[in-house]
This record gives C-alpha cells, sequence and structure tokens, in this order.
C-alpha cells in the first residue's frame, strides 16, 4: 500500500516536472479555455488554477493520462465558475460570427418536400460503446468537432463538454434558448453526417 | 404533419427542454413511419453518450493506457 502510494507519488511528481509534457499540456488547456472564455487572461488564469490545484495533490494520480483527464476536470469546473459568475464578461458580441451556410448545408440532406434525400437519410449507428475503445474512433471525433462552425462549435462545447445548464449558457452568451437551440441543433446534424461518414460508415469494421 | 427537417429539430430540443404533449404525439408518430428520424433519434443519444465519454477522458485513456487500471 505505502509502497505503492510512494512509487505514484514518484511518478506524478516526474510528470510534472517534464518540461515538455506541461509545456504541451498547457498549450492545449489555454487553446480550450480560451475558447470557452475568449478572454486570454482569464482563460491564463484559469490554467494556472487549475495546474496549481494539480500540483498540490499530484500524489493521487498515477501517470501521465490520470492527471491530465484529472487536470482538465479541474479546468473545466473553473471555466464553469467563471462563466456563472461573469457572465457579463462574456457578451453576445464575443461569440465568434459563422457564415450563413448552415441553411445550404441542409438543403443537401433534405428535398423539396423537407424530407431525408436517399444518401443522406441517416443510418444506425449501434453501439457506441464498442468504437469508444479504438483510437482512430476519437481522432475522427475530434476531427469532426473540429470541423464544426465556430459559434456552434462554442456553445456545443459548453453544453455537452462543461455541461453547463442552458440557462447559464445564455446568459454567457447572451443569446436567448431558440437561438441557442437552432445553434445546438445545427451543431448535431453537422456531427452526425461527419460521424456518419467519417465512422459509422465504412471505419466500423472490428467488433 | 411535421416534416423530417421539423421533427430532427425536435429529437434535438428533447435534449434542452421537456417537449410539449402535442410535439411528443408528433415525434412518436412520426419515428415510428420514418426510418432516418428514427436513426437519427438513436444516434442524437449515442452522440451525448460519446460526448459524455469524451469530456471524461477515456479517448486520453485510449491513447495512453490501453487496457483500464485507472483504479489503482
Amino acid at each position: 500500500m505505502d509502497a505503492k502510494k510512494k512509487r505514484d507519488t514518484l511518478l506524478a511528481e516526474t510528470t510534472l516536472n517534464d518540461g515538455v509534457f506541461i509545456e504541451d499540456l498547457r498549450r492545449q488547456m489555454i487553446r480550450f479555455a480560451s475558447l470557452q472564455l475568449s478572454d486570454v487572461h482569464l482563460a491564463e488564469d484559469a490554467v494556472q488554477e487549475a495546474l496549481a490545484g494539480a500540483l498540490a495533490s499530484a500524489e493521487h494520480f498515477a501517470g501521465r493520462s490520470a492527471l491530465k483527464t484529472w487536470i482538465f476536470a479541474i479546468l473545466k469546473n473553473k471555466i464553469a465558475d467563471v462563466l456563472r459568475h461573469k457572465q457579463r464578461l462574456v457578451n453576445a458580441s464575443s461569440l465568434p460570427q459563422d457564415d450563413e451556410e448552415n441553411e445550404d448545408f441542409a438543403d443537401l440532406l433534405f428535398d423539396q418536400r423537407r424530407h431525408w434525400q436517399a444518401d443522406g437519410r441517416p443510418t444506425l449507428w449501434g453501439n457506441p460503446e464498442a468504437s469508444f475503445r479504438q483510437q482512430q474512433f476519437w481522432h475522427v471525433f475530434e476531427a469532426c468537432l473540429e470541423n464544426l462552425p465556430a459559434k456552434q462549435a462554442r456553445v456545443f462545447m459548453m453544453r455537452e463538454f462543461i455541461e453547463l445548464e442552458t440557462d447559464d449558457i445564455c446568459a454567457a452568451t447572451g443569446i436567448t434558448p431558440s437561438n441557442l437551440f437552432v445553434l445546438l441543433h445545427r451543431a448535431r446534424l453537422r456531427l452526425q453526417v461527419c460521424l456518419g461518414n467519417k465512422w459509422y460508415s465504412n471505419g466500423e469494421r472490428l467488433c | 404533419m411535421l416534416n423530417c427537417q421539423e421533427i430532427i429539430r425536435l429529437v434535438s430540443e428533447s435534449q434542452e427542454r421537456p417537449l410539449t404533449l402535442r410535439e411528443k404525439i408528433s415525434l412518436r408518430t412520426h419515428v415510428m413511419m420514418c426510418s432516418g428520424c428514427s436513426n437519427y433519434e438513436k444516434n442524437m443519444a449515442s452522440l451525448r453518450l460519446t460526448m459524455r465519454a469524451f469530456a471524461k477522458g477515456t479517448n486520453e485513456k485510449n491513447k495512453h493506457e490501453p487496457e483500464s487500471r485507472d483504479k489503482g
């Protein structure tokens, strides 16, 4: 028990002293936090606090991925706090503007009666958990997220990654609930198409 | 009768707010007859599961630790 704890502590310390790993992690955290808060200084503060919190109890985390997951969990909470309490700092004008091409996107999927076109009709994904075990799936998933128009990506990540409630997102961004619902819906539709095309139609050969 | 484009919008909104009785009935009757929207609805549930796993860092675990050993 003690030996294991000692080993874990050592491992965590080694990890946190690995400059390349930390620098890389910090960059990812800043990128993520900046996107959510649209303010570099707020983002840097949140990242700094999350890293400091991690250093304080590093011995609980054996291995880099556990540590990274945990640091991001702290960061998520910090971002959620900032968004909830400093609502006016992030206002509607700071939401990125998307090109007005969303309707064209839907036109590719639906016919004139607004029913699915034959090649746009969704097929069933089946059990997603089987895909979770495949590293390639997560590469595809991240690529699909990155392809979302910026505004959609921002609110979708607030909702589904940071898990903020609708009211908090509306307050933080200054958009109306119905506006938010439209953006979330468009993001989900795009992800459905992207994952359907890039993974579930041909990537799922294993299992 | 709602069309598919309207139905999938309801599918998304059902994750955000309780649907009205009228909306629920429209959704259920449409989905019974339409495989595309029925698949879409099931896939949306999968998408939410996927995001939960993503937020928990399941992807990172798989990158570095092929076997699960996170309970120590």
